[in-house]
């Protein structure tokens, strides 16, 4: 057998389904063999899209997305993907062609440093030597990706390699001497977590995105309902508690809702679970909830205490460690009869902040659309698990905050690395690894214009997604930044709502092409849109660009100094 | 006096590229490496790092939670003073002519340096000890004129367990 071959054998064992990928020089002799394989693969037209497509897939999935592309400029290119995996914690297992191991350091063509390169940004990589090494660096490198925090790695294969006969085989067990597998939770520690719990006055849960990576919103749900605490959920845990349940608060943060955001910072227990005190949410760190106690549960031991001290540090499993912190409030509420503190004066200062402070924006019947009124109308046109993938800017703010997200793995976007052109490669990737479940892109017109092409990979695999525009002809965050802090002094901000033209566009890429410029055609417009099944579809709003997304804490200021909305930031109008 | 410095003594599996994904870490997190010793252990598939961290740009356990990350990095343990036996070596080539020679050899004397080359006007030394002893001796050759330097880093190992017999008291020299 082949290295190439014995490559393409090794990701079917490891139960690949789909891979994403474009051949060119290096990888060639891997391609061969994936004629005879069982593995789908999508051609993309942009290395860059075969990234956040298996990250798409995996999102949607919690299977490891699997990526492969040439060396060089190919590998270069997926870089991006690979950084936004490493921030978000998304398994990705990326296979790079790499010239012969024999011309490895002559600058050889479509020659570069990939794991030099990638060691940053990936848990770990490896250039293979040998083409004997390959069934056991497939299964380590599928091993490391999905076990403890998920993560991105890469495999190197170089040209020779792939063309090297070697002895098939099948690994028992990896061997990672300095790997190691999480640990189950501490029972004093989680003992510890259920008094301070009980204790407490002003608990708050703060999920984050390991609760998703961990399956556990249903150990969440139920660790809530116990105690009767309120959750916030952010950007990377929307879904992860239904928000349509009496606890959820909604998203805490930079845009969060000022329920959610006043809330932590009033709180006496702060319950972060799978969450990593990242900087957009907790605005100025040391202004942030200081009166809070904190609980951190996280399963990545280096984020306990990385940005706040944690009085409680939980490094486990996510749902491994709510269950024993859920069964040690069980147990010390049974054995010493002890009971939490009165919260009723809590929970009607959350309740009367939730009347006072909804979020809003107003929709004239013949007024300019409003990007948060198109959401709305596509949130009620649309099944309930309907599978919302964003891109980075403020559509994606609004998405999180306007689309009631009531089931775990139905909004897919990119939170840490803040990835533009994100949503249409990985709506791509999370409808393929969905078929069944409507998939909405919510993208900006700045970000789809990053990643559009692989609409045309869409229409040619006959991946059916949809995309909605939201086209304000701005690079809108950076506008609303510019208008906010800079004077008003827009500097390369101004896209154009016409060019390019998204209908003909979208058209041209083998898609439905749809426009909208006003309220009352919204609605029948996503009705026409969901019930096209054959192809892609894309729909242009044309919003107001005046639109800017509030609340909003401003970068590095304390979550107490948040602005609610245009009269009380400075330049609103 | 405030701890400046820690010592870590990190086992890695001794393969390629292990040393830049080590300071590759390092550099991408904001920490700085004071010293850096790598060598092969009594297991050849391991090598072991001595790292000697700045203590200001980071608190330890942060370094040290995020090189337990590294997949090819399998043990890392702090040792602090008075836990470890450490040494540095260092190489010195100083200015010294037949009018000060003798004071420079007096001083390699004290230290049990040992003279490893001799020129008419210059002569290079090789001093083994604590990192406290080398700072001494490198300050008292310095008026003479230093023209070539290279100082190993720290290496250190865990002093044995309290308990343990020792078989013999090797004497610390200096």
């Amino acid at each position: 057998m082949t290295g190439a071959q014995a490559l393409i054998r090794s990701l079917e064992m490891e139960g690949t389904e789909v891979m994403f990928g474009l051949p060119g020089g290096a990888i060639l002799p891997v391609y061969d063999p994936l004629l005879e394989s069982s593995i789908r693969h999508i051609l993309v037209r942009h290395e860059q899209g075969a990234g956040h497509m298996a990250e798409g897939y995996a999102h949607a999935t919690g299977r490891p997305g699997v990526a492969m592309v040439t060396s060089g400029p190919a590998a270069t290119n997926i870089v991006t993907p690979l950084c936004d995996a490493m921030l978000d914690s998304i398994p990705l297992v990326v296979v790079t062609g790499q010239v012969p191991l024999s011309a490895i350091g002559t600058d050889a063509f479509q020659e570069c440093d990939t794991t030099g390169i990638t060691m940053p940004v990936t848990k770990h990589n490896w250039l293979i030597q040998n083409a004997s090494d390959i069934p056991m660096v497939v299964r380590e490198a599928f091993h490391v990706a999905t076990t403890g925090r998920p993560g991105p790695v890469l495999v190197d294969v170089p040209k020779d390699i792939a063309n090297q006969t070697m002895e098939w085989y099948w690994p028992d067990a990896v061997d990672l001497p300095g790997f190691r597998a999480p640990q189950p939770p501490d029972p004093g520690l989680a003992r510890e977590a259920a008094r301070l719990i009980l204790a407490a006055e002003r608990p708050v849960i703060y999920a984050g995105g390991g609760i998703l990576k961990a399956r556990a919103a249903e150990a969440l749900r139920r660790l809530a309902e116990l105690t009767g605490i309120h959750v916030v959920t952010t950007l990377m845990a929307r879904g992860a508690f239904p928000d349509d349940h009496p606890l959820a608060l909604g998203m805490p943060g930079m845009h969060g809702n000022y329920t959610a955001v006043t809330a932590m910072q009033r709180s006496d227990l702060l319950i972060a679970l799978g969450s990593r005190f990242d900087d957009r949410v907790t605005g100025k760190v040391p202004a942030f909830a200081p009166g809070a106690k904190i609980i951190h549960v996280d399963i990545d031991p280096a984020e306990l205490g990385k940005v706040r001290y944690a009085d409680v540090g939980i490094a486990a499993d996510c749902r491994a460690a709510i269950a024993a912190i859920t069964a040690a409030v069980e147990a010390e509420l049974a054995e010493t009869a002890t009971v939490a503190p009165d919260r009723a004066d809590w929970n009607a200062t959350l309740a009367g902040w939730q009347a006072a402070h909804p979020l809003a924006y107003d929709q004239e019947d013949d007024g300019p659309l409003k990007p948060q009124f198109c959401i709305e109308q596509l949130r009620d046109h649309t099944p309930d698990d309907t599978i919302v993938v964003s891109g980075v800017g403020q559509h994606q703010m609004w998405t999180s905050q306007y689309w009631k997200f009531n089931h775990p793995y139905t909004f897919v976007n990119s939170g840490g690395l803040g990835t533009m052109g994100f949503a249409v490669p990985a709506a791509v990737g999370a409808k393929v690894g969905k078929p069944d479940r409507m998939v909405w892109a919510i993208d900006g017109d700045g970000c789809f214009q990053m990643t559009a092409q692989e609409l045309v990979t869409a229409s040619a695999e006959r991946v059916p997604i949809k995309v909605a525009i939201l086209n304000n002809a701005y690079l809108g965050m950076v506008r609303q930044w510019q208008e906010l802090f800079y004077k008003e002094r827009y500097s390369e901000v101004y896209l154009s709502p016409d060019l390019p033209d998204y209908v003909k566009w979208a058209e041209a890429m083998g898609c439905v092409g749809l426009r909208v410029d006003n309220p009352e055609d919204v609605a029948p417009t996503i009705e026409k849109a969901n019930a096209v099944d054959d192809r892609p579809v894309v729909i242009d709003f044309r919003v107001d660009y005046r639109e800017k997304v509030y609340p909003m804490v401003a970068a590095g200021t304390s979550n107490d100094d948040i602005i609610l909305g245009p009269a009380e930031g400075e330049g609103g109008h | 006096m405030p701890v400046r410095h820690h010592i870590l003594s990190v086992l890695v599996e001794n393969r390629a590229g292990v040393l830049s994904r080590v300071a590759g870490l390092f550099s991408r997190r904001g920490f700085n490496i004071f010293s850096l010793a790598v060598s092969p252990t009594d297991d050849e598939r391991f090598s072991r790092m001595t790292i000697v961290v700045d203590a200001e740009s980071a608190p330890i356990e942060q370094v040290m939670r995020q090189l337990d990350k590294l997949i090819n990095v399998v043990h890392i343990k702090e040792l602090s003073e008075g836990e470890a036996v450490e040494r540095e070596l260092m190489l010195a080539t100083v200015r010294a002519d037949s009018s000060n020679r003798g004071q420079v050899t007096e001083l390699a004397a004290i230290f049990e340096a040992r003279i490893l080359d001799v020129g008419p006007d210059a002569l290079t030394l090789m001093v083994a000890g604590s990192p406290d002893k080398i700072d001494s001796i490198e300050q008292l050759l310095r008026p003479f004129g230093i023209t070539g330097l290279q100082r190993t880093g720290r290496i250190a190992l865990p002093k044995i367990p309290r308990g343990t017999v020792r078989l013999a008291a090797v004497p610390e020299s200096a």
